[in-house]
């Protein structure tokens, strides 16, 4: 990475001898920094556009005060909720309910480690990267159930059996379909899976095109996203597991929500969009640099998340878990065989 | 440098935490210790370059059965003064199975120096090849020299599950279940009737 070379540029001005540990340490942290803020810039904005997009189906207006267009909407929120007061509930486990919104939204910035925004451009280039991210998504539950346990109030509690259930079970069909795209792309490293889809195009016109759907659905309910929002179906529930919550850590909660949602985006591209590739390979498109389309594939995937919250009823509890359990476990576990027994009947396993 | 001290990190706060899981009082926090646990087992096998072995511990452990086990405590009515009395009956029987155990660990750690051939042997065991990664490497193993029994592991988890669903699944009567595929095939024409209703008379 570039930060590496600076900080060992930066170093031997300075001293005699090369430390490649400090420069690497430093280097490191300097992507980390850069990578989270970024990241949380680009947050706000998906928070407006969100709001923008729900607001123009249902013939609203959408925020437009704040700044031109409403475009600083976000960050007038976010002063909002800094300046709350924080409320505890009486007979609160107390370190549970603070820990589990940090738990939350460490986690949430976590996964980005390993997502390659353009070639090379990736903080950790682990070549187990795609069973990291499924390792962090499926972590994110701790931070739920003990922000729902430690509220000692029903509400919450609810909240948080419901979301576990529903998070662990989404997670099969979620685990399956990544076990065919790393079939098809022979390697669990995303940037790998990304040069495989230079060549052979990308995955979500091949064989694996019902799996991007059942990802994408997935992805939804994995992220409590509508129309699988039922953890804090408002009519039922109140606001589910974070219904004690106030101000800050309210505020982390809803930041992790929307991190997760970007990052099964972000998954979405790289896994069956091509990640940084440009559509096509031709002389005005791939000039752009990776970066910009890989942004532009996120934008354009959360736009289907968008459009999906406005236009999609809220799922019964039961339709749900039949879904989860019923349709894509038996759906993916088939897809897994025929993706294998294709590329065995072929010979055209990935080198 | 860097990895020592992530090294005495990861195990300082595992043997802490797993300390904690057995001094924890209340129960949800001896689960939560036990996860932290995990974790920095799943540090420590990264450490040793077991990447694959990490993230398999965290997803399976930390990520489904720890939730299950978090679920079934929380949900649990635990009375703590029941908890602690039958701690001094049970101290004697605890005390020697510790004792036992700790024995045995000994005598692993201290295999080298009680069976000077056991170096020989682990020498022998040759490191795959620095192109191959370890997943592929225990790929290969799993599926070509213990394939028959990866797959007799694979029928034991099936029957286990198939006693589980066996055990618990009753057959209740009088239970109205929900048929979707009948739900959507549903005609609005043979479910809604439009009626006008005169204004002041009701239905």
């Amino acid at each position: 990475m570039f930060s590496i070379d600076f900080w060992n540029w930066i170093i031997s001005g300075v001293s005699d001898q090369p430390l490649p540990e400090l420069a690497w340490a430093l280097g490191q942290a300097t992507s980390i920094l850069a990578v989270v803020l970024v990241l949380l810039l680009n947050l706000a904005f998906f928070m407006y556009f969100d709001r923008k997009i729900w607001a123009a189906v249902q013939l609203r207006r959408g925020p437009n005060v704040v700044g031109p267009f409403g475009l600083l909407q976000s960050f007038a929120d976010l002063f909002k909720f800094m300046f709350k007061e924080i409320v505890v509930p009486s007979g609160a486990n107390k370190v549970v309910f603070f820990l589990a919104p940090h738990i939350a939204f460490t986690l949430a910035l976590t996964a980005w480690a390993v997502i390659p925004m353009a070639d090379g451009w990736v903080i950790a280039d682990v070549n187990v990267g795609i069973l990291f991210l499924f390792a962090i998504s499926s972590l994110g539950v701790y931070g739920i159930i003990m922000g729902g346990w430690a509220s000692n109030s029903k509400y919450p509690f609810l909240g948080a059996l419901r979301t576990a259930a529903q998070m662990v079970s989404y997670e099969v069909s979620i685990g399956f379909v990544l076990i065919t795209v790393l079939l098809w792309a022979g390697s669990l490293n995303l940037s790998e899976i990304v040069r495989q889809q230079e060549l052979h195009g990308w995955n979500l016109f091949s064989l694996l095109f019902p799996m991007a759907i059942v990802f994408l659905i997935s992805a939804h309910a994995e992220t409590n996203r509508p129309p699988f929002d039922l953890p804090e179906a408002e009519s039922e529930l109140v606001a589910g597991y974070m219904v004690e919550y106030s101000s800050a850590p309210y505020l982390l909660f809803m930041i992790a929500e929307l991190a997760n949602i970007v990052l099964m985006c972000a998954m979405f591209s790289i896994l069956f969009l091509g990640g940084w590739l440009p559509p096509l390979d031709v002389a005005p498109l791939n000039a752009v640099p990776g970066v910009l389309w890989f942004i532009l594939k996120v934008w354009l995937v959360f736009l289907i998340f968008g459009l999906t919250k406005a236009f999609v009823p809220r799922y019964r509890y039961d339709q749900l878990m039949r879904i989860g359990w019923k349709v894509f476990l038996p759906l993916t576990l088939v897809w897994v065989v025929i993706t294998a027994g294709w590329l065995v009947a072929t010979d055209s396993f990935p080198q | 440098m860097l990895q020592t001290l992530a090294f005495s990190v990861f195990s300082c706060v595992l043997i802490a935490s797993a300390l904690m899981v057995i001094a924890a009082r209340n129960p949800v926090h001896s689960v939560l210790f036990l996860i932290l646990a995990f974790f920095n087992a799943a540090g420590l096998f990264i450490l040793l370059g077991a990447e694959f072995l990490a993230l398999i511990l965290v997803i399976v452990y930390v990520g489904a059965v720890a939730v299950l086990f978090l679920f079934v405590v929380m949900m649990l009515d635990i009375d703590f003064t029941e908890l602690r009395q039958g701690f001094l009956q049970y101290l004697p029987i605890g005390s020697v199975i510790g004792l036992v155990l700790m024995v045995e660990l000994i005598v692993v750690l201290g295999a080298w120096a009680i069976a000077p051939g056991a170096e020989g042997q682990r020498a022998a065991l040759a490191a795959p090849p620095a192109e191959i990664s370890n997943t592929e490497a225990l790929g290969r193993i799993l599926y070509t020299d213990y394939v028959y029994l990866f797959q007799l592991a694979g029928l034991v988890l099936l029957l286990a599950m198939v006693g589980a669903i066996v055990l618990t699944l009753r057959q209740r009567t009088g239970v109205r279940r929900q048929n979707v595929d009948e739900q959507v095939a549903r005609h609005p024409a043979e479910a809604v009737t439009l009626r006008d209703v005169k204004p002041g008379q009701g239905a």
